[in-house]
Order: C-alpha cells, then structure tokens, then sequence
C-alpha cells in the first residue's frame, strides 16, 4: 500500500482560504490528504501550532497566506514568514525535515495555485515517508 | 461552552452527496464527544432546511449547531441567523465540505476527510464563546478612486442621497476613456455631448470634493470607518487662478507624447488635455519641462508656480468605490502584426481621436504617414483578445466600436473600402444586433469571418493576410491603414491600488469581485465596491449600471448610523501578563497599549483581529477570542 502522508493546512480567511474555495468551485482535483484549518490571518499561525501537529501525527504542515504587500491584516503575513522559517531551523535540530513544512502565498484568485501547490507538497511529503 | 451541539450535514443535492457519504458522516458525528444530534439533509440552505434546524434546537434542547455544507463564504450569515433566536450565533460554525471536500475529491477519501472537517468545526464551535457585535458609528462619506464615466456616475448618485463624496482622479482632468470617444453605439451620439454636463455637474455639486492630478497614497481601517491618504500632485499651475487663457501653451518651446490624444499630435510641456477639460485649468509637465520660464513671463494671473509642492490630504471615508479604469494591451507585444513601429497601423483608441472633431485632425480619417485620405481600411478585431498567446478573454466592447469605427469611415470616406476581419461578431445588447446588421448592410462593410495571419508593410501599404473561414480561401488585403481592435487590460496600476485597498486583482489583471454572479460589485473586503472597467472590460451602459450598483450599495452602508464589527479581536489576561511588551510590538495596528500597571490592554476599537499577538505571546495570555490557541490545538487533533 503506498503511504499516504496526513497534512494540515492552516489557511488564512482573506488568501489561502479563500483560493482553496476557488480550487473547489473551479473543481481542480488535489490530494485529500490535507485537512485545512482556518484562521484569519497566517500571523495568527503559533509556531506551537506547527509542532504541535507534528507530535500529533502530521507528516506534513502546510501554512497558506495572502503574498507580501496583499495581507489583510498589513503586515501578519511576514510574521508568519519569518516564524516558518526559523521553526524550519529547529525543526532541522529536531530531526523533522524542514521540507515537511511549507508556507505559500496564494490569493483569492489563485484557486489553480493551491490545486497545483498541494499536489506539490503532498509528492514531497510522500518522498520522505512517514514521521515517526 | 456548548455541550449538546446538532450536527447537521447538506447534501447540496448532489453536490456534496454524490462524492461524500453523507449518511456516514452524521453518523460518525453522532459518536463525536459533545454532539447531541448529527443528521443530514437534501438543501439545509432552503426554507425547510433551515426550519429544521430551527426545530431540532427546540426539540433537542440544542446549544450549539455545526452545518457542514458550503464555503463559509457563502453562508455563514444564514445559518448563524437561523440560530440567533435560540443562542449567541457565535454558537454556530460552518464546515466547508463542498468547496474544500467533495468538489475537489473522490470516494472514500473525501468521506474520511468530510468527517474530520465536521468534528474540527464541533471542536472549535464547542469552545465558542458568545460574544456580542462590536458596534461601529459610520463616516457618511464616500471615497470613490477614478473619475472616469463609471466613477463620476457613482459619485452622482451617492451625492445626489444627501452625503459627502471625495472623487479623485489621477489625471489632469476627469472624463477617463469615454472623454476621449467621437461617437457611441449604438445610436452614434457624441460621447463629448453626453459626458461634459456630467463632468460639469460632478465638479459643482456641493457635495463632491473634486481631486484631480491626484493620487489615493494609503487606506487603512474597515467598513464604516476607512481612513485615506491622498496626494494632490503638484500641477505647477494655481488651479484657481489660471482663466484657461492658453497664453503658456502658445509660447511653450517644449513638445512632449499627448497621452490624450494617444500619441497622434504632440502636446506643449504646459498643457491641457483637452477644450472641456475638468477641473478647466492647464497643467505643467515637470518632467519634459526645461523650465526656460517663458509660460510665467506671459501668464497674466500669475498662475505658474515651479516651486509647488505635493499636498496631502487625509480623509475619513465609511465606503469606497473603485473605478480606475482600464489601459489598452501593448500593440508592441503582437509580434505577428509588424505593427510596432508602423504609424499606419493603429489602435482602436487612437481612431477614436481621429474620428472626433476635436481631435488631431478634427475628424478627418487621414493615413498618419502622409496626411493623406485612406482609401482603403482594414479593421482587426480581436488584436491580443481571445487568444492564448496574449489575452484569453474576449474584451466585450470591440466587436461593436469596431463597426462604428468602419460605418464612420464610410461616412467620412463614402468611396473608400472597409473591411473587417472577425472571429464571430458579439452583439449582446439593446440595438446592438440592430447596429451591426445596419454597418454590414446599409453601408456595405466587408465584413471577413477569419482571424488575421500576418501584417506587414510593403511600399506604401499595409497588407493584411487572412483566411476567409466561411470559403475557406486566403484573403489578401492591401490597405492604407489599418486599425486594431485591441484587447483591453487592467489599468497598470491597478496591483498597486488592489494593494493599497487590500483587495484582489484576478489573473485577468482586473479586480476581483466578491462572486462572479451575486456579487459581481463588492470587492472581498467590505465596504468595497467596483464599478466599471476596473472590474472587467464593458460598455458604457454597463459601467453606469455598474456604479449606479455601488452607490446603492454604498448607500445602504450610510442607511445605518452604525454597524456591527466582527468581535473576533484579541483579549489579554491582565492578571497573568508578565508586561514584556512583545505584542505591541508585532500589532500592526497599534491596537495593544500597557495599563498602569504595565500590562497589556487591547484596544476593542481598534483592533482587526488578525491573532498576530497570540502567536507571539510568550506566556500565551493573549489571546484571539473564539480562535484561542486550545480551540485551534483542539481542531488539529481530530483533524489528523
């Protein structure tokens, strides 16, 4: 049976979320792997959320937000960015393939993007197995 | 906390059901801590869907409701009303099955992922808290950004109910593309007569504030209460005391491209754009100027001023209507037509100027390169439109400028020879048929159903290659001009403006509306709305309709003195808080201050909620309301 890796997405309303309801009324098929979680802006995104997923079971976290100068909120976007990327540091420390974290901008009307997106990381999770 | 919570599952018709066993999920809900009831339905939206639910809180003694169905987006509204009789509507929450489930996915997977999409919603909806809306007083004022037919008609209506309106336009006059038309279809009256009365009415309402060669820099705030930075550029010209004299043009060694007039005559570094100009005053081009000063020498009121400075102005605005117009794609960029540097070959826009009386010829058609009458002209529709190399959406409107264009050629050239090339003909509108069936007929255009090859010069002419598809045989054509249809895109500047406001520009390059069919004017954020070509390419009727429809949206906004905010900000635990200051400094809205004590305090008003200070709170005591970081580990727990 081949692995099928458990991800959750954590989307912000104005952006990701909104491009993700785009994929699905344009009805751009993707991996049902990814369970997403919605929060209003990708700032909102604690790292503890992301670790805590993985000691839950993620073998993948995907965080989705509005492109730098698009965010709803100014400025929360690049929060997350640089949160994503020292939690990709330690994650390294701890043994977790940073490749298993993933942030993306994706509009409202990139519904084709977070089709394409997911795909993408879904093959890159699946590459590097299970998490345990 | 709500501890007997309903589940109720849509099947959309087949919408969710045919994908997603419905049945199972209810019943796999059931089972789910906390729910009292799970069960699924045909349309929960309906009217007895949603008495159902209404009658399953009563009978089930409900105290919260989970609705797995659409997109928030698209009905969170009407279910938390449906349970606002019974309980705070911050007890209901929505799982977006269909969007994010059923329409994207297949069999026993999208089952398997419905579920765990409807037990994180019950987890989140178990820890809601009730919360009541945060109530915002209304600025009664109304920005509206383009000063073109579409936004001068918002601006109109919204002034003519009784509020204030600001009307900023970028250029040195208002009027847009339509100022800039000869004639309309489909009745061919001059678009310069119909327009100016607005333009004039616009700029003497007593309750417009018109801001010409001006720029929106910043918008802040929400619906209700937006905040604006506008820059007045400097015109280098006193709009109050120059008499339009036009001393300064004449004596003004400088000649610069006429935007206006699209390229086709030259213009003076001061200049005006056009007679009717609005506000009626000239303006100096500091870019191309030398500043030899013989304008300010001549200038009997003084009006020229070098060292003007931009000036700032900030506004408070409850609404916001965009209407920024749209530019024409690049001719340059079609390779197959040689077209870039050739002057015979010309834009639709540029057409328009010749054919107007005010324009560089004052309505003579005339070859560019010599002056003299083109006795033959070839019109190409859909230049960059419909096509997959450039544009792949059809721009609406040139099918039917492009048989006015070739019916006024032949009024103005009657033994001259038209012909149009065109992939199908797009008449959708009241005379429209009526028109092209006039221009085919009575005034014996050729009309060619095939797209055009090749465009290339040789000697003195043009010649036009193209395929006939109805005889199949290849058309040659050599022309004296030859006018391209082409495809209109998103103002260059509209990614800076959908910036600025926060909203979105498509991957047409045009604004995104909030849907495609229902709300086809609001932007996503409330409080937005689009009007005209900003949104997509269409006809002036349609630019009308279309900001009449903003400003009846921005009206029902000003109906009310107040209005509800969502009350999904942050709340710090002042007992707790250490006082280390992290969240002030990551708010982006300065919403955060320290009590006397030296603890945190979120400012209710000012508050967006975006959750950045959660997230960064080193001993968590602050906190997003109903987005609290145990509901949020709650929902990622059940949802691996």
């Amino acid at each position: 049976m081949t692995f099928k890796p458990k991800i959750v997405a954590f989307l912000c309303n104005w952006c990701a979320y909104a491009g993700a309801d785009l994929a699905g009324t344009s009805r751009l098929r993707y991996p049902a792997n990814i369970v997403p979680i919605r929060v209003m802006c990708s700032g909102r995104i604690d790292p503890e959320f992301i670790l805590e997923a993985f000691e839950r079971g993620a073998d993948g976290v995907f965080v989705g937000g509005c492109h730098p100068g698009d965010c709803h909120y100014v400025s929360g976007n690049l929060r997350a960015r640089r949160r994503v990327e020292i939690l990709k540091k330690l994650l390294k420390e701890m043994g977790i393939d940073p490749k298993r974290l993933r942030l993306e901008w994706i509009s409202a009307s990139e519904g084709q993007k977070f089709a394409k997106t997911v795909q993408e990381f879904v093959n890159d999770v699946q590459g590097l197995h299970g998490l345990a | 906390m709500a501890k007997r919570i309903g589940v109720f599952v849509c099947h959309c018709g087949v919408n969710i059901s045919g994908t997603v066993d419905v049945e199972r999920v209810a019943k796999e809900l059931e089972r789910h801590p906390g729910v009292a009831l799970a069960t699924h339905y045909q349309y929960l939206c309906s009217d007895p869907g949603q008495n159902l639910i209404k009658r399953k809180i009563q009978e089930e003694n409900l105290d919260g409701v989970v609705v797995a169905a659409c997109s928030p987006a698209m009905h969170e509204e009407t279910f938390r009303s449906v349970c606002k009789p019974y309980f705070n509507e911050q007890r209901c929450e929505m799982a977006n099955i269909r969007e994010h489930c059923s329409w994207v996915h297949e069999g026993e997977e999208a089952t398997a992922k419905a579920v765990k999409i409807v037990k994180a919603a019950t987890e989140k909806a178990k820890e809601n808290e009730d919360l009541a809306p945060i109530v915002v007083p209304v600025e009664k004022k109304c920005l509206v950004i383009g000063g073109g037919i579409a936004g001068i008609q918002a601006a109109l209506d919204v002034a003519d109910a009784g509020y204030k309106v600001i009307l900023v336009e970028k250029d040195p006059s208002i009027g847009g593309r339509m100022s800039q038309l000869s004639e309309t279809f489909p009745t061919l009256d001059c678009s310069q007569c119909i327009l100016t009365p607005k333009m004039v009415t616009a700029s003497r309402h007593p309750n417009i504030q018109l801001l010409a060669y001006s720029e929106v820099m910043d918008v802040s705030g929400h619906v209700g209460d937006f905040h604006a930075k506008i820059m007045r550029k400097p015109r280098y010209v006193d709009e109050d005391a120059c008499t339009v004299c036009g001393q300064c043009e004449s004596v003004c060694p400088v000649t610069a491209p006429n935007e206006f007039e699209e390229g086709l005559k030259p213009r003076k570094s001061v200049y005006i754009p056009f007679p009717q100009a609005i506000p009626a005053t000239y303006t100096l081009d500091k870019g191309t100027c030398t500043e030899c000063r013989q304008c300010a020498n001549v200038c009997g009121p003084n009006a020229i001023n070098y060292e003007m400075q931009p000036e700032y102005v900030e506004e408070d605005v409850g609404a916001i209507i965009v209407a920024t117009g749209y530019d024409l794609y690049d001719k340059g960029k079609l390779v197959e037509y040689e077209c870039k540097e050739d002057r015979d070959i010309i834009t639709g826009l540029q057409f328009e100027r010749m054919l107007s009386a005010s324009g560089p010829t004052q309505g003579k058609v005339v070859k560019p390169s010599t002056g003299d009458t083109p006795k033959r002209i070839v019109f190409v529709q859909c230049a960059g439109s419909r096509d997959k190399q450039h544009m792949e959406y059809c721009s609406s409107f040139c099918c039917m400028y492009t048989a006015k264009h070739a019916l006024l050629y032949k009024h103005r050239v009657p033994d001259g020879e038209a012909y149009v090339f065109y992939i199908d003909i797009r008449a959708p509108g009241k005379g429209y048929e009526e028109f092209i069936t006039r221009s085919m007929e009575e005034e014996r255009i050729n009309y060619i159903r095939g797209k055009v090859a090749k465009i290339y010069r040789e000697g003195d002419k043009i010649v036009v290659w193209g395929i006939d598809t109805l005889t199949g045989k290849r058309v040659e054509v050599e022309a004296d001009i030859v006018v391209l249809a082409m495809a209109a895109v998103g103002k260059n500047d509209a990614q800076e403006v959908a910036q600025k406001l926060k909203v979105a520009v498509d991957e047409t390059g045009f604004f995104k509306e909030s849907h495609p069919k229902l709300k086809p004017v609001e932007a996503l954020s409330k409080g937005i709305y689009f009007a005209g070509c900003a949104q997509f390419p269409k006809d002036i009727p349609a630019a009308v309709a279309q900001a009449s429809g903003a400003a009846a949206k921005v009206l029902t906004i000003f109906s009310r003195d107040e209005l509800l905010k969502d009350p999904l900000i942050a709340v710090a635990d002042e007992e707790h808080c250490s006082g280390c200051g992290v969240c002030i400094g990551v708010c982006p809205y300065g919403a955060i201050t320290k009590t006397e004590k030296g603890k945190a305090r979120c400012l209710e008003a000012l508050c967006e909620g975006c959750g950045t200070c959660a997230a960064a709170c080193p001993s968590k005591n602050i906190e997003m309301r109903n987005y609290r970081d145990r509901q949020i580990m709650k929902m990622v727990e059940v949802a691996l």
